[in-house]
């Protein structure tokens, strides 16, 4: 019966194999096109969000309109504060919340003895990642702002978004050295390494790439929240910049700026989005398009240094 | 029973265990355990599977203490001063004096140069030119020199699994150890591998008292001068390698290293 083996005929029945063989693929048939319908959904959403910004904003985007000041008259309006405020405010962030955070996760992960009381502290910094934004942005409040009375300034902003990084950059942290085989640790220990031999030789170097991720997906989320720095009273009309860091001369470097008044670009955005006036829509859009960019920036500065770590990792 | 007690003197002890217990939380892993381990020889240990081979060897560098609910009693004196179970005794302090060799190879994810090197910087060492003549001795001793002494700098997971273990005893190697701990070190490698590993630790000896567990009767046999056979959590006999292989005192040890079980 060769002839149906290469073309099994219509006649012959299908064997019960064959049955449960045809119906299983179907279903995982059904259950591809479920998934490509979904990512479809997903995408287009997000290319028309996108397209409309840059279609909108692009013409608007131009030298003039990165290097001017915000200006009731639409046309002259730019992002200038904002923009260096924006960053100014990350660089305060990153400084304080790196850190702190991975300080914190190595210390949970390596050092802690674990009982319910560890358990308890490690459910909640779990749970913070969770909170909302403008909740931390009601402790800088009365924590940053009253109590330490640092003002309204940058300084303020900077440690109210690390509120808002920290558990995440915790959780990263720990995620990432946990993910250390224990043949390592005891390959490091076997050779007479104490504690902090370990952590600085070998766990800060390996985890290095993946605490790196978290890092920046920490503050990709801080750079576009505007609810916590309202609420500290940030302010949405700014004609001058901070003091520069670095001063022509002695001694150099000043940290008077992280006293200043600041904007960032989605408060600024939020402000031309409220405006009646159409040009001011623009703006708006085109301001958009400049905090995509940072954050699109600061994504592939992260997947490049990983690429660059993870490369020289293996076990 | 022969009495084959070679004329010449036998070799001092470099340790002696005596009455060692050991225990994961409740599991009483070691049972009362005696032994000698002869300087400048190699101490087999041999036993089947799940008999306590490992967790006895993880206690000569006090292992089991990275662990939580790890316990010992009894002792294991160096070099008849320091019992190194004290808890006076930091382990780290241990570690510094006995090296160890994995099942399986596990090379720091860094060059090959820095792999040897990193127990002399763990203590200090800054003198580069030191370093670099340790690390030369070490893969010579080690009989990896010939092979990577062109790309030191290489990663060391480049090299191949046979490579990588003899790295991991030049690793071992490079502080000087008075004892090397070696677990199943040929376990994960081929039989050439395997040759390899078992003449450069012929040539160990002269420098370093060796205790190495194997599942293979015929390493113990070809490698050993002494044999340990352990059953059960206890040490059921232990002697010259000759002695437990042709005339073992006990049956179940004849049975086990003539392949009866195991
Ligand atoms: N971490 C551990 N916790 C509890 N029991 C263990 C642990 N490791 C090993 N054991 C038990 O101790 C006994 C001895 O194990 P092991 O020393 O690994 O044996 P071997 O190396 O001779 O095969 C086994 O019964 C094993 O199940
Ligand atoms: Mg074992």
């Amino acid at each position: 019966m060769a002839t149906s083996i290469s073309s099994p005929s219509s006649s012959t029945p299908l064997s019960p194999i064959q049955l449960s063989v045809i119906q299983r693929k179907r279903r995982s048939n059904l259950f591809s096109a479920a998934g490509i319908v979904s990512i479809l959904i997903a995408l287009m959403t997000l290319i028309a969000l996108v397209l409309q910004l840059f279609i909108q904003g692009l013409p608007k985007l131009n030298w003039q309109f990165l290097t001017s000041f915000a200006d009731p008259e639409a046309s002259l309006a730019g992002v200038l504060a904002a923009l260096v405020g924006s960053c100014l405010v990350m660089l305060v962030t990153a400084a304080t919340a790196v850190p702190v955070g991975i300080g914190a996760g190595l210390y949970l992960e390596e050092y802690v003895t674990r009982n319910k009381f560890s358990a308890l502290i490690e459910i909640n910094v779990t749970n913070l990642a969770g909170v909302p934004s403008i909740v931390y942005g009601l402790l800088a409040l009365g924590l940053f702002k009253y109590y330490f009375s640092l003002g309204e300034s940058i300084l303020t902003a900077g440690l109210t978004l690390a509120l808002l990084v920290l558990p995440v950059v915790i959780v990263a942290t720990r995620e990432s050295v946990r993910a250390i085989p224990s043949s390592l640790r005891e390959a490091t220990y076997a050779m007479g390494a104490s504690k902090s031999q370990m952590v600085f030789d070998h766990l800060l170097p390996y985890a290095f790439g993946n605490i790196l991720t978290g890092v920046i997906i920490g503050l990709s989320r801080a750079i576009g929240e505007t609810a916590p720095l309202v609420t500290i009273g940030a302010l949405t009309f700014i004609a001058f910049l901070p003091e520069s860091p670095i001063q022509s001369s002695f001694p150099f470097i000043s940290f008077e700026w992280l006293k200043a008044p600041f904007t960032v670009l989605p408060i600024q955005m939020f402000n031309w989005v409220s405006r009646p006036e159409s040009e001011f829509q623009v703006n708006a859009a085109a301001a958009g398009i400049v905090l995509l960019s940072l954050t699109l920036m600061m994504n592939s500065i992260a997947i490049y240094l990983r690429y660059r770590i993870q490369k020289s990792l293996k076990w | 029973m022969i009495n084959i007690d070679s004329p010449v003197s036998p070799a001092p002890p470099k340790v002696e265990v005596s009455n060692l217990n050991f225990y994961y939380g409740d599991k009483h892993a070691i049972k009362n355990v005696n032994l000698t381990l002869p300087t400048n020889k190699i101490t087999a240990l041999i036993g089947p599977s799940g008999c306590g081979k490992t967790t006895l060897l993880r206690c000569f560098n006090r292992m089991h203490d990275l662990y939580d609910g790890n316990r010992y009693e009894g002792e294991i004196v160096l070099d008849g001063q320091v019992n190194i179970l004290s808890r006076r005794i930091d382990p780290i302090e241990v570690r510094m004096r006995v090296g160890m060799v994995f099942q399986r190879p596990n090379p720091f994810p860094k060059s090959i140069f820095e792999n040897v090197a990193y127990g002399l910087r763990v203590r200090g060492e800054k003198n580069k030119s030191f370093i670099a003549d340790k690390v030369e001795e070490a893969l010579k001793a080690s009989a990896l020199w010939d092979e990577v002494n062109d790309r030191l700098k290489d990663m060391a997971f480049n090299l191949s699994g046979g490579q990588q273990q003899r790295l991991c005893i030049a690793r071992a190697l490079a502080t000087d150890p008075e004892l090397i701990l070696f677990d199943e070190p040929t376990s994960a490698l081929d039989p050439i591998a395997t040759r390899n590993i078992e003449e450069l630790m012929d040539g160990l000896k002269k420098q370093v008292t060796i205790l190495i567990v194997t599942h293979s009767m015929q390493q113990a046999a070809r490698l050993s001068d002494y044999t340990a056979f352990m059953y059960l959590g206890e040490m059921l006999e232990c002697d010259r390698t000759e002695v437990i292989f042709k005339h073992a005192a006990q049956l179940r040890t004849r049975d086990y290293v003539s392949g009866q079980f195991g």
